[in-house]
């Protein structure tokens, strides 16, 4: 069990989310950087869809009532256990009773717990992501106890580190492919769109980034139709709307661009403010 | 049937878009169902997205050869048959227009120049046809508003649209499943339940259905609340 002492500012459960149900509306969800959060399990020896706890900007404080390992991937926040510092991407031998602390931001936005076995609950719809409406909660309270799986898998000590790369963190590159509404840019709106850098507004969360930077347009709303996370849209009054795990399933936006499922994963460790640049594959 | 010319564009790694001409229609509707129903039963997908004109086929894996799978699809459009719009169901909605729910009819009622009780019966009257789910978990996406009652969404959308609010915006009307955000108009409120994760087909209602609604009382609104909360509300059906 680990209890939630501090929960944060938003901290939920997710997995790798809940595909396949796109045709009663309900979103994908899962971890916002897949890439991360699956290092940490691989490392742990987990199944790769076990449900690890994600924690947007730090600030998290977690009580672990049996002794267990743990690996802590993603956005460094100085985490420390009984006030020890702690090595990421790693495997962790955490004591029963032992405190898991997050401090000062170092690098990124979202930093993940993966628990030896996973986190459990009872399953939605195929999923333990967190999602308002679908699950009975959408984040973690103070005072929550999670329950860790109950088959925990073998785990043979060893003080390897991934090496993750900087890039990850500081790269503004954003890979992307040509959206289905690409092509009704005007060579001009085209190349700025690839070529101009774009700041991330304050309006970012787990269902869509909306960037600063306008890109004044004349496209017609498009026929409500399909979109998936890291589908760029773009409003008539030329706001561009990067779309995340949380994302409805379908828009009337026209969409732009399409981003790499790996600048998914990366542009879930940028905060308000940062810049991106879009590069076409 | 099969007869329309197909757009087929890659969308991101693991996605196909196609795309039926840019229209609404039940004709558009019925064979985009006839080709995803092809599609089911020959490849194995992640999710099938349905939108007014199009589909959305999202892989498990990363496409590698785009023209030989747009080669393949084609060809199974070609093959598939008419779609037989199989059990299809048509559900009788309750909607209770009273002014505490339909806090937006009297706007409706002034721009649109008819009066209320006008707008309730134009909109109780036609039997609408569910395109798709989307927006929201268990939000219908509904053809077959009356052009009397089409008006623009609000220039400014409202934080909070509650469970259950019967709105329009612009020629499209619907029910929101859940309280949320939202710009369309409000006329009135459905106690039934739209998305219900319990149940095992959370959502009653899928592309092709068709769905009245039907105006009650805010006595019988009230009733069928308390059915619906002790789950011994029973959906009616019309023949």
């Amino acid at each position: 069990m680990i209890t939630v002492l501090n929960p944060g500012i938003y901290t939920s459960i997710q997995d790798l989310g809940r595909p396949g149900f796109a045709h009663i509306g309900v979103p994908i969800s899962g971890v916002m950087d897949s890439y991360s959060a699956k290092i940490g399990n691989q490392i742990l020896n987990n199944e790769s869809a076990a449900a690890v706890i994600e924690i947007t900007f730090g600030g998290c404080q977690f009580r672990f009532n049996t002794s267990t390992w743990i690996c802590i991937t993603g956005a460094d926040f100085n985490a420390t256990i009984n006030g020890v510092q702690l090595t990421m991407n790693s495997l962790v031998k955490v004591d029963k009773d032992a405190m898991i602390t997050f401090g000062k931001r170092v690098k990124g936005v979202r930093t993940y717990i993966c628990v030896q076995g996973g986190i459990q609950f009872e399953t939605v719809l195929k999923s333990n992501s967190y999602y308002k409406g679908i699950t009975p909660r959408f984040i973690l309270r103070k005072g929550d106890e999670l329950k860790l799986g109950k088959n925990p898998t073998e785990i043979i000590e060893t003080h390897s580190k991934i090496k993750i790369p900087a890039a990850h963190f500081t790269s503004n590159t954003i890979v992307c492919s040509k959206g289905p509404e690409f092509n009704l840019l005007s060579d001009e709106q085209q190349e700025r769109l690839t070529k101009n850098l774009f700041a991330i507004s304050n309006d970012n969360n787990r269902m869509g980034y909306r960037l600063e930077e306008q890109l004044k347009n004349n496209l017609d709303p498009i026929l409500t139709s399909g979109v998936l996370p890291g589908t760029v849209q773009l409003t008539p009054s030329g706001t561009l709307i990067v779309l995340m795990r949380d994302c409805q399933v379908t828009g009337g936006y026209p969409r732009v661009l399409q981003l790499t499922k790996q600048s998914i994963n990366r542009l879930a460790q940028k905060a308000t403010g940062e810049k991106l640049q879009f590069r076409l594959q | 049937m099969s007869n329309y010319k197909l757009s087929y564009k890659s969308f991101g790694e693991s996605a196909i878009l196609i795309e039926w001409p840019s229209e609404i229609n039940e004709t558009i509707l019925y064979d985009i169902v006839a080709f995803k129903k092809k599609i089911e039963e020959d490849i194995n997908l992640q999710d099938i997205i349905v939108g007014y004109n199009s589909l959305v086929l999202v892989s498990r894996y990363k496409i590698e050869d785009i023209d030989e799978k747009i080669y393949l699809l084609n060809k199974l459009y070609h093959q598939a048959v008419e779609a037989e719009i199989q059990n299809t169901t048509h559900w009788e909605i309750p909607v209770c227009y009273d002014q505490q729910f339909g806090v937006d009819l009297e706007g409706i009622s002034q721009v649109n120049t008819i009066d209320k009780k006008a707008i309730i019966q134009l909109h109780t009257h036609p039997i609408y046809t569910v395109y798709f789910v989307g927006f929201l978990p268990g939000f219908l996406y509904l053809g077959g508003l009356d052009d009397q009652l089409a008006i623009p969404r609000k220039a400014t959308p409202r934080l909070r649209v509650p469970k259950g609010a019967v709105a329009i915006g612009g020629n499209q009307t619907g029910v929101y499943p859940a309280e949320s955000s939202g710009g369309w108009n409000i006329i009135g409120n459905s106690p039934i339940s739209f998305f219900d994760v319990e149940k095992t087909s959370p959502c009653f209602a899928k592309t092709g259905d068709k769905i009245s609604f039907k105006s009650v009382s805010l006595d019988v609104y009230k009733e069928i609340a308390q059915e619906v909360k002790k789950n011994t509300y029973q959906m009616k059906t019309i023949l």
